[in-house]
């Protein structure tokens, strides 16, 4: 079974409009840089994919990634825990002109949302936000003397992530802390796409180290000497 | 007045002091991280940051960053020995679990029965939360490290929380620039203050009544510069 795509275009081919995506990553660490710039030229080129909604911690950073998304004008709503950056102009400016929506998510919450949706339960309870404004018009019940706030599943068309080592099955390891949400996306999108910085055959990556199964990986491309989001920000690059 | 109020770094001390031998602590991004400066000698403690690290260090050398290695405040990390990465899940997992045994966070107020606003001020600007609902919850002491009041002298210890909440009864641990205060039963509890301030002046600068068990203590810090 061999999920290797052709292409970064290939691997972003399909994406269509509105789509719901999840991106990976952790501000910088974990970000799949390429995969994001693929789509935003593939937007640049025929006008789609548009009115997306991207799922991702933060709102992106300086004039890269997720931030020249959202500069580009092809995402509608953003679903995040910290729309907060060292360059948080790209969302700002359209937040407070209306032109982007916000779905403020506690960080935990965000997590637990994407990995119910991964392993396909529909709601759960958390004491996080209970009698706080991200709890209005949620149902709440009490367990064992403790206020607790239903949270429904997030699910997504897209995963676009990244991770350190593949083999062509779709098995994956992450670099240091870019782990992050990566495994919980790989879990809750319909099709879950992933760039890798070393691709291997079958067996290259020893059983026991793997963190994502290939079971829950649709596609991989090879990306050899990823590029990293904080140094893009930091040298002020622009896409 | 003949007090001078702690500065940021002494705030840091004295909660550090606190923290025992063989916990697992999360310190909130900004303010609280200058807690792990002052750790106190001999104690062995591990930091959680929420993006997926247990065990981290010092901030590396400038030039000597790796940007996959950082905490929640996306500030570059080092690891110390018997360090683990894992996923956001199973970061909060330790969070709402219970397993950690202590949160530091800021404030912007502190109500008498522990509710926390810290995460917006109004309904203006981009909100932005990140892991606060969720650490609040989560650790077996929730502490606060605050100025007693903020920059236009008023009360950030109040009787009730009139900026948006961050979590509901959640705080057990006040220090602040002028005082330790512990919550208690919906009650204030005046553990140390400066001892060169009377209690009137402490309880003048402080928005709900400081109940007193006990003695008070004198809060003495070095001079850290």
């Amino acid at each position: 079974m061999d999920k290797t795509l052709p292409s970064l275009a290939a691997a972003v081919a399909d994406i269509p409009d509105g789509a719901q995506i999840m991106i990976g990553g952790f501000g910088g660490s974990g970000a799949p840089i390429e995969l994001i710039h693929a789509l935003i030229d593939r937007y640049r080129e025929t006008g789609s994919p548009r009115d997306l909604i991207v799922i991702n911690n933060n709102a992106g950073n300086g004039s890269i990634g997720i931030a020249a998304m959202i500069k580009a004008g092809m995402v509608a709503k953003m679903i995040c825990s910290f729309p907060r950056s060292s360059n948080a102009e790209a969302f700002n400016e359209k937040y407070l002109a209306g032109e982007i929506e916000l779905e403020l998510v506690p960080q935990g919450t965000l997590a637990e949302r994407i990995r119910a949706a991964g392993a396909g339960i529909p709601a759960f309870y958390t004491p996080t936000s209970y009698g706080t404004e991200l709890a209005e018009g949620k149902p709440v019940e009490e367990f064992d003397g403790k206020m607790y706030v239903q949270e429904r599943w997030l699910r997504a068309d897209i995963a676009l992530l990244k991770a350190e080592t593949g083999d062509t099955m779709g098995n994956l390891t992450y670099r240091l802390a870019a782990r992050n949400f990566n495994p919980l996306m790989a879990m809750a999108a319909d099709r879950t796409i992933v760039q890798v910085s070393t691709l291997g055959e079958p067996g290259t990556i020893e059983p026991e180290t793997v963190v994502t199964p290939g079971i829950f990986v649709d596609g991989l491309v090879h990306v050899p000497d990823p590029q990293q989001e904080e140094v893009l920000v930091r040298t002020e690059v622009v896409y | 007045m003949a007090y001078t109020k702690l500065s940021n770094a002494q705030i840091a001390w004295r909660a550090a002091q606190d923290i025992e031998d063989g916990a697992y602590v999360n310190l909130g991004i900004g303010f609280p991280e200058m807690i792990a400066k002052f750790q106190p000698e001999g104690r062995d403690v591990t930091y959680h940051t929420e993006n997926g690290v247990l065990g981290f260090g010092k901030a590396p050398a400038p030039g000597e960053e790796d940007w996959d290695l950082i905490n929640a405040g996306k500030k570059a990390i080092t690891l110390n020995p018997g360090a683990s990465f894992f996923h956001h899940a199973d970061s909060f997992a330790m969070v709402r679990g219970g397993h950690l045994d202590l949160a530091v966070l800021g404030a912007y107020q502190i109500a008498q029965n522990g509710d926390l606003a810290n995460w917006r001020v109004g309904t203006k600007g981009v909100p932005a939360v990140g892991g606060a609902m969720d650490l609040v919850h989560g650790a077996k002491r929730v502490a606060v490290i605050t100025d007693h009041v903020t920059k236009d002298g008023k009360p950030k210890l109040v009787e009730t929380c009139t900026f948006p909440l961050t979590g509901l009864g959640c705080v057990t641990q006040v220090y602040t620039s002028l005082a330790v205060v512990d919550i208690e039963d919906g009650h204030f509890v005046l553990r140390e203050k400066l001892p060169d301030m009377s209690f009137d002046e402490l309880q003048a600068l402080t928005g709900a009544t400081l109940h007193v068990k006990d003695s008070i203590g004198d809060l003495i810090v070095p001079d850290l510069g």
